[in-house]
């Protein structure tokens, strides 16, 4: 296991990132938030089909690229580095993810859909949901087999052609596809409605399902929905990566600006008050660093959920939490400190500074809040809490 | 030839078939190991080493395990700093001299750069240095010298022209402990003990073979000795983190835990990891031969950490937080951080932002060398020392 970056991992960033600076310049991604089309789905047709990522973490006899988290993090945190709006993480992510936990045909047919760049899907879960706390189902499926709910707070639905919706059962749960437009369904709908979100570059939508025509892809006996809980949980350790691109966008744009910006007849970024802080910065960036390749490696290492408990599952879980807790708010930390030390440019719509921090702060909510990380490691670490 | 793992373990066990470790007299044995070159394999042959790759250490120390070793911790400053120093820019008449007694622990280092004038400043020194014929004649004042009480050697820095600006008129020595005119001190620390030392030099005479570098060239060649010392303070291994010693408190005291306590330690257990992971990351760059610059980062990281931890376990102790153990002014042979009680650490943790660099000239390194920051406009730049405002 190497926390460091391999050759093919540096390939695949470089393929991402030239594609990036010539279809997703801050003022492209400004001018599109706007634009009542938010998610850029032209540019997402060219990430998953020439560059591949859609399938990333789809093992190559379902179609996909068999690559691993290492490979799906590095995407990341060059999307996040140019907050692209694109449904990556929702679809090649955590839809992903959910439908490798669930297995089986349907399942597999699918993937093979998703990785090939035919078809986009969305895990209908609230992106703040808790990897360690996943809500019950909010939608039930009906005897005709159809599905029937609300789910607030989901991304990437939009743009998704199937939705993948946890559902109750007279008894236990299961996890159904859910065509986004039904063909020659009778009557079933599926209504997508845009929120007003706080992230203009991944904004949520309000699904709701009325008798929806669905496939059943799952199953679970009790309560619980593994299939979520799993997503959620990888989907976490990944965002950090994400978070860590944003990070380092706004540290890098903040030094060019204190380099160049002068008061006082010097550059601002020759005073310690301002330099000091920017060192801070780049040393929880250094870690953020550290801990989001760590986790990804976690990840890599441990392609399939084992039992819950057992050492790797432990593993994962500590590698997934710390990059969590850190990366969340060192990205926060990040924007925040790009808005203020570019002083009131960064206050102005014009300036691309908000679209981070806007993202930083709502990446730190989403997937279970850097606190939320913090308790899950109360028992790995053995310290206990007071009784 | 080359060396490798295998060349390395066999001529460890070659060395341990002649030389009984524990028959042998432990210098005797210490000294023949030196010659063998299995003290530090990295060194060039001939002065303890065999110019092997640096990783090939740990083969050599895994084979000599358990055989007599030189106390490290009693003469770290010598293998930290003066060591390398001394290799890098001594004679070959110094390096035969010094490094052997220096690796076996029969002589002590200490560092003589720092003065109650010259702290984050340290080329502002005064400590002047006159040459008479083939002497040199020092007069000054070092502080924060710890081991100069036990040290047969010190690594010294001093002004031998005052008339250029402050980087350019220094020259480095190698002071001898023993000379006339030398007198150490203990320097008495919030913690009540004294590892550090006043040293006063009052005509101190040294001859010229004790100059380590060219004369004027002292600041170059002292930027080497406080990179190995950070290099020395920041990856320093230890028998147990400060981490895990708070956590043992937490463990142990289960009526003392609150909520508020139990967020903030594991805001810290995270904190911890983080700063492992990105020293393993690190040690992986350097591996690999592209040494990156996290390495100025760790100190400060190191500080912090340390600090807060070792101010959260003394509220965590409550009333016992309201003890000290010992405030006896005592002369430690050897610092350890965690050795004493919760109280002791809070306030030792404290001169971990200040010795080796403090944090802030460390934020400065980091703003101006990693981030390429403008420097500060400066007052001294181009003024001869003796013209600087004081």
């Amino acid at each position: 296991m190497t926390l460091l970056y391999t050759e093919v991992e540096e390939e695949l960033r470089a393929a991402v990132r030239d594609l990036l600076a010539d279809r997703c310049s801050p003022s492209a991604v400004l001018g599109r938030v706007e634009s009542g089309t938010p998610y850029d789905a032209e540019l997402w047709k060219t990430l998953a089909r020439e560059i591949g990522v859609a399938g990333l973490l789809v093992p190559e006899e379902l179609g996909g690229a068999g690559a691993s988290a290492r490979e799906a993090a590095v995407v990341l945190e060059e999307l996040g580095r140019a907050v692209a709006p694109v449904p990556f993480l929702a679809s090649a992510v955590l839809a992903t993810q959910a439908l490798l936990t669930a297995g089986g045909e349907a399942a597999g047919e699918l993937l093979g859909r998703l990785a090939a760049g035919e078809a986009t899907a969305a895990l209908a879960v609230p992106f703040a949901a808790s990897p360690y706390a996943p809500p019950a189902p909010a939608a039930a499926l009906g005897e005709d087999g159809t599905v029937t709910g609300t789910v607030r707070g989901v991304i990437g639905a939009e743009i998704a052609d199937v939705l993948l919706v946890p559902v109750r059962l007279t008894r236990g749960t299961a996890l159904c596809a859910v065509e986004a437009s039904p063909a020659g369904s009778a009557g079933g709908t599926v209504r997508v409605t845009p929120a007003t979100s706080l992230d203009l570059t991944r904004p949520i939508a309000t699904v709701s399902f009325a008798s929806a025509p669905a496939r059943v892809l799952a199953t679970a006996g009790g309560p619980e929905t593994p299939w979520v809980r799993e997503a959620l949980l990888r989907g976490a350790g990944l965002l950090a990566s994400e978070q860590l691109g944003i990070a380092e966008w706004c540290l890098a744009t903040t030094v060019a600006y204190v380099r160049e910006r002068r008061q006082f007849a010097r550059p601002v970024g020759s005073f310690q008050a301002v330099k000091h802080r920017l060192a801070d910065l780049w040393l929880e960036i250094a870690g953020a660093r550290a801990a989001a390749r760590n986790a990804a490696a976690r990840l890599a290492e441990a392609p399939v959920a084992g039992p819950p408990g057992d050492d790797a599952a432990v593993a994962v879980t500590v590698a997934v939490a710390v990059a969590q807790a850190h990366c969340g708010a060192v990205a926060v930390h990040a924007a925040e400190e790009c808005v203020q030390l570019h002083g009131g440019i960064g206050m102005t719509w014009e300036h691309p500074a908000h679209l981070y921090l806007k993202r930083a702060k709502a990446d730190q909510i989403a997937l279970g809040t850097p606190g939320d990380h913090r308790e899950a490691l109360a028992g790995p670490a053995d310290l206990p809490a007071p009784v | 030839m080359t060396w490798d793992e295998a060349s390395v373990a066999e001529r460890a066990a070659a060395f341990l078939a002649a030389h009984d470790p524990v028959a042998m007299d432990r210098l005797e044995f210490l000294r023949a190991r030196f010659d063998a070159g299995l003290a530090w394999v990295h060194f060039p042959e001939g002065l303890g080493g065999l110019g092997a790759p640096r990783e090939l250490q740990a083969v050599a120390d895994r084979e000599l395990r358990g055989t007599p070793d030189n106390q490290p911790g009693r003469i770290g400053i010598g293998l930290g700093m003066a060591a390398p120093t001394i290799l890098a820019f001594g004679t070959d008449e110094q390096k035969r001299r010094f490094l052997r007694p220096l690796w076996t622990g029969e002589e002590v280092w200490c560092q003589l750069f720092s003065e109650p004038g010259a702290g984050s400043d340290l080329a502002t020194l005064a400590t002047r240095a006159v040459r008479e014929g083939d002497e040199w004649v020092l007069d000054g004042q070092k502080v924060w010298t710890s081991s100069a009480h036990t040290a047969r050697w010190g690594l010294l820095l001093a002004r031998t022209d005052p008339g250029v600006p402050k980087h350019r008129g220094l020259t480095y020595f190698v002071c001898d402990m023993r000379a006339p005119g030398v007198e150490v001190r203990p320097l008495r620390q919030i913690t009540g003990e004294a590892e550090f030392n006043e040293v006063f030099l009052t005509g101190v005479r040294l001859p010229g073979a004790l100059r380590l570098g060219e004369t004027g060239d002292g600041w170059r060649v002292a930027q080497a000795t406080l990179m190995n010392e950070r290099v020395a303070i920041g990856g320093m291994p230890v028998r147990r983190t400060m981490m895990e010693v708070v956590a043992d408190t937490w463990r142990s005291r289960p009526e003392l835990r609150t909520h508020d306590l139990h967020q903030r330690l594991l805001r810290l257990w995270v904190e911890s990891e983080v700063m492992r992971l990105t020293a393993a990351r690190l040690r992986e760059q350097l591996a690999a031969g592209h040494p990156g610059p996290e390495g100025s980062g760790m100190k400060l990281a190191f500080a912090r950490l340390h600090q807060e931890l070792s101010g959260l376990e003394v509220e965590l102790l409550r009333e016992d937080g309201l003890g000290y153990d010992d405030w006896t002014f005592r002369r430690p042979e050897t610092v350890d951080f965690l050795g004493r009680e919760a109280g002791y650490r809070y306030l030792r943790a404290k001169g971990n932002s200040i010795e080796g660099g403090t944090s802030e000239i460390l934020r400065n390194i980091i703003a101006e060398r990693v981030l390429g920051l403008p420097a500060e406009p400066r007052a001294d730049k181009d003024v001869a020392w003796k013209d600087l405002p004081r």
